[in-house]
C-alpha cells in the first residue's frame, strides 16, 4: 500500500524527521486559508497523487503571493496529471498540499528499501537530489552511497558515518545528517515500510536537512498491526476492479489484450499469459483465483473479466492440486449460470480427478464451454476463439 | 538418494491442530511421511490424528527426535514459530504460511541462519521426494519417482512442471517450492548445488518469475558449477512494469527483474530456456535423450 506525500510527512514528523510546515486542502478556498495560516510570503502548491514526477507534469508550483496560491490551486485541483509513473491516462488530482517555501542551498537524495539479496534494509543516499534515482544508479552509480543495516543491531553510528562521509558533507553537517538518517531508519522499521524515498532532501543555507518530499510504501502483509496506516489508504488511488477482486480473494491486473485468463496460482497465471502470447495471442488480464476456486469466486472472476469490452474469449486454467477437479468443473458450470458468459470459455483442468472433470464438462454440453487437454492446447484454443476462428 | 528429505525423515507440524494444519498433515501421513506429532501452544498432552500434541517445539523434538518442522501457523505468528524451531534444534523448517510480514521473516531468517537451521518458504507448497516423503500441500499423486529435480518459486507451476515431466515418461527425484516472497529460505543456488551432488538426479528444472535477481545469481552459479542439464522457465514475460503480480516479490521495478533479463542470463549460462511452461516436458525429454 502507498500513501500520499502529506501523510508520509505526518509520519516523519512523529519521528522528528524535519519537514516543512504544511496542510492538505481539498478546495481552492481551503488552500488559500491554509496558506494564510502558514504565514510567510512563499508557498508551494503540490498535487497529491500516488506517483512521482509531479513537478515535471505541472503538479508542483511555487507561489509568491496569496493570489498565486489561489491561481495555482485552481489550476492543479481537478487536473489530470500525467507523469512518467501514471501511464498515459494520468491521474485526477483531488487534493493538494500547501507548504511553506524552503530555503534550498543543495538537494540530496535519501531512501530506505529492502535489499532482497542481503535480506536487510538498505539506506541509499546521493548528492544527486531531484533526479530520478534509477537514472543516477545507471549512469553514475558512484554517486550513490549504500549502507545495509542488520536489523539485529539496528542503526549504529558507523552506518551514519559511512553515509555522511560518503556524501562528502562538511564536518559541521555530519552529526545532523546521521541524526536524520537514524530517524528515517526508525520510521522504516517501526511502520513495516517497504520503501521510503525523500527526493529531494534539502540542505538549507544554514546547513540543516529538511524532507521537502516524501514517498512511502508499506508491506501489505503487516498492515494488520498498523491500523493508523491502514486508515491512510486512499481508495481513489486504487484500481476499482483490482480492489473489488481483492475483496473476493482474487488477484486481478488488467492488461491490453483480448484473451481473458482465470488461473489458480500467481506463477501459473503469469505462465498462462506467457503461453497465450507464445501461441500468437494477447492476454487481457492477470487473474489468480487462489486455491479454492469455488463457484462463487469463479463467477466473480467471470464478471470482472467480462467488464473489459476487449475480451473475446476466456481461458480457465486450473491445476487442481489437492482440490478435486470434478468439484471445480461443477463450480465452473454453476458460475456460467450465475453470470451471463457471452464469449467462448476454454477450460483446462488438471490434477486430481481430471478425467472425471472432463466428463462433467462434456456431458453438460454447454455451447460456449470448450474443454482443453493441457496448457498448450487450451491457450491455442482460446487464442483461436478470440480471433473468431 | 534425493535431497533434503526422504522416507526416514522425522517431521513435526507447528500449527498442527488448526484447519489447514490438520488437513495437510493427514494428506502427508497418507503419502507416507513420518509425521510424529505436532505443536499447538496450550494443547500439549492432547492426541490429534493419533499423534501427540506438544506445547513447545523443544518438547516435541526431545520426545520424537524430529529434524524437520512443517509450519502452518497464522501469518502474524510465523516469525515466532520459525525462531522457536531454530531454537529447538530443528534442521529444516518448511514454512507454508502465506502473508507473513517481511520484517518478521527478515528477523526469523537471520536467526535461523545463525542457528544452522535451513528454511523453505514462506508462502510455498513445500518439498516432496517422490513416493517417499511429502512435506507441504502439493498433490502427491502427480510426482512419480524419477531422475529430474525441480525448483520453483510458484506452487502451481511446480505441479505443472512435475506433471509434464512425468507425462513425457520421466519422473521426479525431489521437487521444491521456494516461494515468491521478498525474503525466502533456501534458494536456487543452494538447491542447485544439492541436485548437482545428488546421484539420483540427472537433470534439473528451474522455474522462476519476475522480480528480484535470484535467477540471475543462479545463472552465474550454473555456468560455473552445474554440469547436469538445466531446463528453465521464467513466468511474467507479458507482465507490465510496476504491477505486483500476485506474489509479494513478483514486481518489475525500473529496468530490473524482468523475465527477458533473466532468460538471457540463463541462456548465456547454457540453460535450455523455454518461453512457455507448456514446453517444459518436451524440453526435459530433449535434454535427457541427448
Amino acid at each position: 500500500m502507498n500513501i500520499h506525500e502529506y501523510q508520509a510527512k505526518q509520519i516523519f514528523a512523529k519521528y522528528n524527521v524535519p519537514v516543512p510546515k504544511g496542510k492538505v486542502a481539498f478546495s481552492v478556498d481551503e488552500a488559500v486559508a491554509n496558506a494564510k495560516e502558514l504565514g510567510g510570503n512563499i508557498w508551494v502548491v503540490k498535487a497529491q497523487i500516488h506517483a512521482g514526477g509531479r513537478g515535471l507534469g505541472g503538479g508542483v508550483k511555487l507561489a509568491k503571493s496569496i493570489d498565486e496560491v489561489k491561481q495555482f490551486a485552481t489550476e492543479i485541483l481537478g487536473m489530470t496529471l500525467v507523469t512518467h509513473q501514471t501511464g498515459p491516462e494520468g491521474k485526477l488530482v483531488q487534493k493538494i498540499y500547501i507548504e511553506e517555501g524552503a530555503d534550498i542551498a543543495d538537494e540530496l537524495y535519501l531512501g530506505v528499501v529492502l535489499d532482497r539479496a542481503k535480506e536487510m534494509p538498505v539506506i541509499m543516499a546521493s548528492t544527486e537530489g531531484g533526479m530520478e534515482i534509477e537514472k543516477v544508479a545507471n549512469e553514475t552509480p558512484e554517486k550513490i552511497v549504500k549502507v545495509a543495516v542488520d536489523p539485529s543491531i539496528g542503526f549504529q553510528g558507523f552506518h551514519g558515518r559511512k553515509l555522511a562521509f560518503g556524501l562528502g558533507l562538511p564536518k559541521e553537517q555530519i552529526g545532523k545528517f546521521i541524526k536524520f538518517a537514524a530517524a528515517l531508519y526508525r520510521v522504516y522499521m517501526d511502520n513495516d515500510a517497504s520503501l521510503i524515498e525523500i527526493n529531494p532532501l534539502v540542505k538549507t543555507s544554514a546547513g540543516d536537512f529538511i524532507a521537502i518530499d516524501g514517498k512511502m510504501g508499506f508491506d501489505d502483509s503487516a498492515l494488520g498491526r498498523h491500523p493508523d496506516i491502514e486508515a491512510m489508504r486512499d481508495v481513489s488511488e486504487e484500481d476499482p476492479a483490482e480492489m473489488e477482486a481483492g475483496k473476493y480473494g482474487l488477484s486481478y491486473v488488467k492488461l491490453d489484450g483480448n484473451v481473458g485468463c482465470m488461473v489458480n496460482g500467481a506463477g501459473l497465471a503469469m505462465g498462462t499469459m506467457d503461453t497465450i502470447n507464445y501461441v500468437g495471442g494477447t492476454p487481457a488480464n492477470f487473474l489468480d483465483v487462489g486455491g479454492a476456486a469455488s463457484a462463487k469466486t469463479v463467477a466473480k472472476g467471470f464478471e470482472i473479466i467480462l467488464r473489459d469490452p476487449n475480451v473475446k474469449s476466456i481461458f480457465v486454467n486450473i491445476f487442481g492440486g489437492i482440490v478435486r477437479c470434478d468439484r471445480i468443473a461443477n463450480g465452473i458450470l454453476e458460475a456460467t449460470k450465475l453470470v451471463n458468459v457471452s464469449v467462448p470459455v476454454i477450460v483446462r483442468l488438471d490434477g486430481t480427478n481430471a478425467p472425471e472433470a472432463a466428463e462433467i464438462l462434456k456431458n453438460a454440453n454447454i455451447g460456449n464451454v470448450i474443454a482443453a487437454t493441457d496448457l498448450g492446447d487450451g491457450a491455442k484454443k482460446a487464442v483461436a476463439a478470440a480471433k473468431g476462428e | 538418494m534425493s535431497i533434503l528429505v526422504n522416507k526416514n525423515t522425522k517431521v513435526i507440524v507447528q500449527g498442527f491442530t488448526g484447519k489447514e494444519g490438520t488437513f495437510h498433515s493427514e494428506q502427508c501421513i497418507a503419502y507416507g511421511t513420518k509425521i510424529l506429532g505436532g505443536v499447538t501452544p496450550n494443547k500439549g498432552g492432547q492426541i490429534h490424528l493419533g499423534l501427540p500434541v506438544f506445547n513447545t517445539v523443544s518438547e516435541a523434538v526431545a520426545t520424537t527426535g524430529a529434524t524437520v518442522s512443517m509450519i502452518f501457523v497464522p501469518p502474524a505468528f510465523v516469525g515466532d514459530a520459525v525462531m522457536e524451531a531454530a531454537d529447538a534444534g530443528i534442521e529444516l523448517a518448511v514454512i507454508i504460511t502465506e502473508g507473513a510480514p517481511v520484517k518478521d521473516m527478515m528477523m526469523a531468517k537471520a536467526y535461523a541462519v545463525k542457528n544452522n537451521m535451513k528454511t523453505l518458504g514462506p508462502n510455498c507448497p513445500g518439498i516432496i521426494t517422490a513416493q517417499e516423503c511429502k512435506i507441504g500441500i502439493m498433490p502427491g499423486m502427480i510426482f512419480k519417482k524419477g531422475s529430474v529435480g525441480l525448483i520453483s518459486k510458484s506452487g502451481t507451476l511446480t505441479y505443472e512442471g512435475a506433471n509434464q515431466v512425468c507425462n513425457v515418461g520421466y519422473g521426479i527425484s525431489t521437487a521444491i517450492g521456494i516461494g515468491g516472497d521478498p525474503i525466502i529460505g533456501l534458494s536456487y543456488i543452494q538447491l542447485l548445488k544439492m541436485f548437482q551432488e545428488d546421484s539420483e538426479t540427472e537433470a534439473i528444472v528451474m522455474i522462476g518469475e519476475i522480480g528480484g535477481d535470484l535467477e540471475i545469481q543462479a545463472a552465474k552459479y550454473i555456468k560455473e558449477n552445474v554440469t547436469k542439464p538445466v531446463v528453465a522457465f521464467i513466468a511474467g514475460q507479458t507482465a507490465p512494469k510496476g504491477k505486483r503480480m500476485g506474489h509479494a516479490g513478483a514486481i518489475i521495478s525500473g529496468s530490473a527483474g524482468t523475465a527477458a533479463e533473466k532468460m538471457e542470463a540463463l541462456e548465456a549460462a547454457g540453460v535450455a530456456v523455454v518461453k512457455s511452461p507448456a514446453e517444459i516436458g518436451h524440453k526435459v525429454k530433449e535434454v535427457l535423450s541427448k
